[in-house]
């Protein structure tokens, strides 16, 4: 028996709610540094404040063991360009990126990367994680460096990429966080920031929490505060049964830090920016099928007839073996590789890659589908390279992918994996597997934006702090939000060294206490949260899709505010988990209205941004070529103006290394 | 014969997300406890195979299965609409298989790196 319907028609007999239930009990934590999200950016936050001898209490939405987007696992590590066989620098690393985004992302936050990665995996493999070929199973392989036994990815001659064994990184980082004595709160939705005085603007001293197996509530009183949430994933499409297993990003993406920030008073920049919704979950399950991007970079694709598709550099120029597909051309200083937050890849450093016009020429029937990976035609190390190590180690492989294929017989020495098949143009990116052709056009994703911060991480507000991926302006993926995590930790537990006593505004705690419980008081015919987050992302959808004006943005903020105001403030929730749900439907709420709001402060569109105002069609007009800082004061929304490269601008230092000098701490 | 039937909610898209073999599961709630999104839940029967509850709400980590002290008590079960894609062809055969075949071929037993 395993399934509630089972349980159900055996014993005639709906179970109870398995944990004690007690809404709005309030306990108390009261620490110097709270961390709010416990995935790998927040207890990477959390082990670098505890180790300089704070006290540190973790918020965390699910369970810190395994949480997170990065909580399934990695297997390749960006950015490290300070490990010992590296050919790439901080500042030639830093600007192609920021040159491949026109400076479209937040360049301190790049250079405050790669200057610690490579440290923060070296401490990932104090922890117990495998970084190096210790066993030697990749012996005398193009891709290792025989002397550290580091091995490489994308990139083999510039060394800056490396594979690494993580599939059980969040475990062993989560036993170093214990250790350390960090206070976990597993199972908490947070509801509030707390502020001085319950002001907007004002220092950050803690947050309130509801706990979603118990109701119990939370305050949590902190010196400082480190946001490490990820993003709203279920803000522009909600249909989890058939979404969840194609999806990158679990349930709990609900964009709860940023509605906290906004909430709170911190500034944004570029959330009006957003992309089509590539990886929501229209896809099939990650990895578990023939693809040749990211994890099954280089992979060769044959047609039903044993065909195998070109490769090409990224000046489309033939690529000529299978080593090729790992080595920078003619014209370029390196690759950057793939999977590093940003959407757009100048050609100097962007990956070799199957043909551009590969849908065409299936179209036209030169390449017969289906399409598979044929791994038999790699080296031994290749092949064993793709299926085994890093299928295998990257999140969601380990037992999705390389324990149920190979149970089910697959063999990588001897079998053929199929491609998805799909329409011609499903060809055109390498990742067949996330079949971006499937996700229907009007879901979008929000991308690019998040916290603005200085060079400490720290955000506009006092007391608070953000490492992260998606929801920091400059941030990435996996190892980035390690890193930044790692920063913005230290940086946190040293503000609280010398901040004074956290005084909540009990007026404030109440308030939320009050208004976090409404959906338990509420008649039982009330809507539940799935109506509620399907009618947020219809309204996101249609009102703030891809070409955008201010009617139709007022229009949906307006009717955000009308949800708010009638089926979410009626709805009902029969436990904990549902109100844990439809607090994030809050939060869901408030960062589609953020969205909005920034927007319609943008009158231009702009390529970078993917950003299209019907009503100011120009694109990228030189006036608008500047971030526009988004806070909220009193309610309301206040604007600012500062450049792209503010980062290099004073105050600050106008070079990157002269910057990180001087505010690093390291 | 008929057994009784019940007035029940149509079975969830996907039908389970995880399956417990009771025979290996003791029911001691490891996977419950770690699970980020909480599937399932403690079966009211101690001992016994946790309850999944939300099999809508699983992303598919395989966090569960690898928090098992038991193999073979917890299994993930990628929806079907996933399962039926998963296929692959051996090369020199050209015979078809695929996830959740009638008749699938011997496992490969062949442990991931560094495993």
């Amino acid at each position: 028996m395993s399934t509630w319907h089972e349980y159900v028609q055996k014993t005639g007999k709906v179970p109870e709610w398995p944990y004690p239930v007690d809404y709005g009990k309030i306990n108390e934590i009261v620490c110097d540094v709270l961390v709010i999200g416990g995935g790998v950016a927040g207890l990477r936050a959390a082990i670098s404040a505890a180790r300089s001898g704070v006290k540190v209490a973790v918020l965390e939405r699910g369970h810190a063991k395994r949480s997170g987007a990065g909580g399934a696992g990695v297997d390749h590590w960006h950015g490290a360009v300070t490990n010992p066989c590296s050919k790439v620098t901080p500042e030639m690393y830093t600007n192609a990126c920021y040159d491949s985004m026109n400076g479209w992302t937040g360049g301190h936050v790049r250079y405050i990367i790669t200057r610690e990665s490579w440290d923060t995996l070296l401490e990932c493999e104090k922890m117990g994680i495998q970084i190096r070929d210790v066993n030697d199973e990749f012996k005398g392989a193009v891709f290792r460096d025989e002397a550290t036994k580091l091995m490489f990815a994308y990139d083999y001659r510039s060394r800056h990429v490396i594979r690494v064994w993580g599939f059980n990184i969040k475990p062993k980082i989560y036993e170093e966080a214990r250790r350390l004595g960090v206070n976990i709160q597993n199972r908490m939705m947070p509801t509030a920031l707390l502020t001085a005085g319950g002001k907007q603007g004002a220092k950050v001293v803690g947050a309130t929490a509801v706990n979603a197996r118990t109701g119990e509530f939370y305050v949590f009183k902190a010196k400082a505060t480190v946001i490490a949430t990820g993003g709203a994933g279920r803000l522009f499409d909600f249909a989890p049964e058939v979404t969840a297993s194609g999806s990158m990003g679990n349930m709990n993406a609900s964009g709860a830090g940023e509605a906290l920030g906004w909430k709170a008073g911190a500034e944004f920049v570029c959330m009006e920016g957003s992309g089509p919704g590539r990886l929501t979950g229209y896809a099939y399950a990650p990895y578990s099928m023939a693809n040749a991007h990211n994890t099954y970079h280089g992979a060769p694709i044959v047609d039903a007839d044993g065909k195998e598709v070109p490769w090409v550099d990224a000046f489309n120029r033939p690529v000529k073996n299978v080593e090729g597909r790992f080595l920078p051309s003619e014209g370029q200083d390196f690759i950057l590789g793939e999977g590093i937050g940003i959407s757009r890849y100048a050609e100097q450093f962007r990956n070799n890659s199957l043909i551009y016009d590969l849908p065409e020429r299936v179209r036209k029937g030169e390449f017969k589908l289906p399409l598979y990976a044929d791994l038999t035609r790699l080296s031994e190390e290749e092949r064993r390279c793709i299926f085994g190590m890093m299928v295998g180690n990257e999140g969601k492989t380990r037992i999705p992918v390389y324990d149920i294929m190979t149970k089910a017989g697959f063999d990588p020495d001897k079998d053929l994996f199929q491609a998805p098949v799909t329409m011609p143009e499903g060809y055109a990116h390498p990742n067949f597997w996330s079949t971006g052709v499937n996700t229907p056009p009007t879901v979008r994703s929000l991308g690019g934006g998040g916290f603005l911060t200085d060079w400490e991480l720290r955000t506009n507000l006092e007391g608070l702090y953000v490492g992260a991926g998606g929801n920091l302006f400059g941030g990435g993926c996996h190892g980035e939000s390690h890193t930044t995590g790692r920063y913005a930790g230290r940086h946190a537990a040293e503000y609280a060294r010398t901040a004074p006593e956290a005084a909540v505004d009990r007026g404030q705690v109440e308030a939320e206490r009050e208004s976090a419980y409404t959906a338990t008081r509420q008649s039982k015919g009330g809507n539940g949260w799935k109506e509620i987050n399907a009618a947020i992302a219809r309204i996101m959808r249609d009102y703030c899709g891809e070409y955008k004006n201010e009617q139709t943005l007022k229009l949906g903020l307006r009717l955000l505010n009308e949800l708010k105001t009638t089926e979410l403030a009626s709805a009902y929730a029969s436990n904990p988990h549902e109100l844990g749900r439809l607090l994030e439907c809050r939060s869901l709420i408030t960062v589609g209205e953020l969205a909005m709001k920034a927007s319609l402060e943008r009158k231009a569109s702009n390529s970078m941004l993917d950003f299209h105002r019907i009503d100011y069609p120009q694109t990228d007009p030189p006036e608008w070529n500047k971030l526009l800082p988004m806070r909220q004061e009193n309610d309301r929304v206040k604007v600012r103006e500062l450049p792209l490269d503010f980062h290099l601008k004073a105050p600050y230092a106008s070079g990157y290394e002269e910057n990180y000098k001087k505010y690093s701490g390291a | 014969m008929s057994d009784k039937a019940y007035m029940v909610p149509n079975p969830p898209t996907p039908n389970k997300a995880v399956a417990f073999n009771p025979d290996i599961c003791t029911g001691c709630n490891l996977c419950v406890e770690v699970c980020p999104t909480d599937v399932m839940m403690p079966n009211p029967e101690k001992k016994q195979s946790p309850i999944v509850v939300y099999p809508e709400e699983c992303w598919y980590c395989g966090g569960c299965v690898e928090e098992c002290p038991r193999p073979g008590a917890i299994t993930m079960l990628h929806p079907t609409q996933q399962r039926i894609s998963m296929n692959w062809k051996r090369k020199d055969t050209g015979e078809l298989f695929r996830l959740g075949m009638k008749s699938p071929p011997p496992p490969n037993n062949r442990p991931p790196s560094g495993g």
